[in-house]
């Protein structure tokens, strides 16, 4: 299994083998990248945006120079949501997430999808929903799916107070345009994913904090330190994180935390296709077909809803998706 | 051949009592109990650890021996084994540890693990935009060095988190110094995929004494002698 080559024969062999695996634990090894196939991004389609040359850089402004201001005070409750969302928004998840898990230094960070590149690249045309989404649009999806929530309506303080921080950090820079640092970074694809190499690399280098089940960590008091990957609590399966590209590229640049950029690519794509093979809560448009939720929304080399990994169809049996009813 | 029999059957019976007393021996209820080698030392290299580490396991904050009420006793079972094995190395812990038996170090782990203490006196640090600037290195850190706020991986308040993370909540200032520094230095060398060396590499001095001084400032008035 491990020599597969982007040859389209050998890859067709290859999944034939894998299904015929069938109940076969991960050590069957790989899963082949499908050779040439468009890949539904949840990201806005900012390839036709004009792109700002890689070393020029873009500081958003510091706490400090948030104004003592009506403003400012929703710049400050965007900020309290974005960083300690389990106890500023509660109301609107339904998993052990905070936005900053995935956007670093409170949507600082560059490479990890930072809000103020974020911000700059809205009102944009989705395909996930098929018209142009305003920025709020835009949050209300991180609430549903990577949040496994429901959205806060159009106009919500939560939107309102998220929307001003987002705006508050991206001052002075050009609307329209795609900085260096926007999104994760877009690594080389790689020709299959290994998914034996995935979980060695989990277990040497992300069970100390996430744990060999995924789970996440909490502290004495209850609060969750490190967040679960899959499971449950965590992100669903309309998620932008659960398509592997984007989890390789934000594994790549930041994790293990604190040593971001350590990882070979090939560690952070068998890694990251080794965390999205795992159950996490179905996806918000299903109505009870898997098959029609994944022809519909789902496919592509980066995607495994709807595929059968170790014995697991995806998306079989996960959990209904939205905050649990209270 | 009756005689030869005999005499592997006395074999056998006294390698049967030579098992049963090594088993004795290793078995903890027979070891000496952590409370008593905690008070009096184990006879052997390891001296009492009360004298330095507190009749409670508060630690004695302004020598630098540090808390141990209420860590968790995985965490404090792998330090005893890295002083004995001199991964991390210390002068005054290295004989200690190593004259401790497997045994006395699970029981002295669990036993500290759960005790519960109140904060030890220690000579406060009383300046506090010393603290406001360590405080915002432990729970915003400096990004543009690659430092994440430390509370991200030590807990809000410094509670700690499992096996690995530990508590920092009722360490003295003192101590937290010396442990960064002991990175830094590389003296301390068994820290999880390398996590703290890399951490401490990118503080200076001043920002060491700063966030120690943060967390020497924090109370202890959180679950205690909890293993989660
Ligand atoms: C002579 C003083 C002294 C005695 C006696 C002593 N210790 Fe220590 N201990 C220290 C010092 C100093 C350190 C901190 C070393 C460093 O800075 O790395 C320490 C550190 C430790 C630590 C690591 C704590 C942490 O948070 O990482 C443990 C565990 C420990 N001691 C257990 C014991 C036990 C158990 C005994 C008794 C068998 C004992 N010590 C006896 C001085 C002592
Ligand atoms: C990426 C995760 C991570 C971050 C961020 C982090 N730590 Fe740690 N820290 C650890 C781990 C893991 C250990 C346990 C090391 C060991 O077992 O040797 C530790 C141990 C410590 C200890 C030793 C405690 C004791 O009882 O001996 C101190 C002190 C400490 N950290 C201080 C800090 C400070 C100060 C910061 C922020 C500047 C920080 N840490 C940030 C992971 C982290």
């Amino acid at each position: 299994m491990s020599d597969i080559a982007s040859d389209p024969k050998t890859w067709f062999a290859g999944v034939l083998f894998l299904a015929a695996a069938g109940f076969a634990g991960y050590s069957i090894g790989s899963y082949p990248v499908e050779p040439v196939k468009v890949v539904t991004a949840p990201q806005p389609a900012t390839g036709a945006l004009p792109q700002t040359p890689k070393d020029s850089k873009f500081s958003p402004p510091g706490d400090d120079k948030i104004p003592d201001s009506e403003f400012g005070k929703s710049v400050r409750l965007g900020q309290a949501i974005f960083y300690d969302t389990q106890n500023n928004a509660e109301e609107f998840i339904g998993n052990s997430l905070q936005c900053s898990n995935c956007h670093l230094d409170k949507g600082r960070q560059p490479d990890s999808a930072p809000l103020w590149a974020a911000y700059l690249v809205y009102p944009a045309y989705r395909a996930k929903n098929g018209h142009v989404n305003t920025f709020q649009e835009r949050l209300q999806g991180c609430f549903e799916y990577s949040m496994n929530g429901k959205a806060p309506p159009l106009g919500d303080k939560t939107l309102v107070a998220l929307e001003s921080y987002a705006y508050f950090l991206a001052k002075g820079a050009p609307t329209g345009t795609v900085l260096p640092g926007q999104g994760y970074p877009k690594l080389p694809r790689p020709d299959k994913f290994d998914f034996a190499n995935g979980k060695e690399v989990y277990s040497q280098k992300c069970a100390l904090c996430h744990g060999a089940d995924g789970a996440g960590q909490q502290s004495p008091d209850g609060q969750t330190v490190f967040p679960p990957l899959w499971g449950p609590k965590s992100y669903n399966w309309g998620a932008g994180m659960s398509s592997i590209n984007n989890a390789a590229g934000f594994i790549k640049a930041n994790m293990p935390f604190s040593q971001g950029n350590t990882l070979t690519d090939k560690q952070a794509w068998d890694v990251a296709a080794y965390i999205d093979s795992h159950e996490r809560p179905q996806d918000p448009r299903f109505k009870g077909s898997l098959a029609e939720t994944q022809k519909e929304h789902h496919g592509g080399a980066y995607d495994l809803y709807g595929t059968t990994v170790g014995g697991v169809t995806l998306g079989k049996d996960s959990v209904p998706s939205g905050p649990l009813p209270q | 051949m009756l005689l030869a029999r005999i005499d592997r059957r006395h074999q056998l019976k006294w390698s049967l009592m030579a098992i049963c007393v090594a088993l004795e021996v290793s078995n903890p209820a027979f070891a000496l109990d952590p409370a008593s080698i905690a008070r009096s030392g184990n006879g052997d290299a390891a001296t009492a650890c009360s004298s330095c580490h507190g009749d409670h396991g508060e630690g004695l904050p302004d020598n630098g021996f540090p808390r141990l009420a209420g860590l968790d006793s995985r965490y404090l079972r792998t330090q005893l084994e890295a002083f004995a094995s001199g991964s991390r190395a210390n002068e005054i812990m290295h004989p200690i540890a190593k004259a401790l038996s497997s045994d006395e170090r699970q029981s002295l782990a669990s036993y500290y693990s759960g005790l519960i203490a109140p904060k030890a006196p220690q000579q406060a640090v009383d300046d506090d935009k010393l603290i406001a600037d360590g405080k915002s290195i432990a729970l915003d850190g400096i990004w543009n060095k690659g430092l994440p706020g430390c509370s991200q991986c030590h807990a809000k308040l410094g509670l700690g988190v499992g096996a690995s993370f530990p508590r920092l909540a009722g360490q003295s200032s003192t101590y937290i110094g010396n442990s960064l520094a002991a990175w830094k230095d590389g003296s301390r060398g068994n820290d999880p995929l390398s996590l703290m060396a890399g951490i401490a590499s990118k503080l200076d001095q001043s920002q060491i004494d700063a966030v120690a001084a943060y967390y020497g400032s924090l109370p202890v008035d959180q679950p205690e002698g909890k293993t989660p």
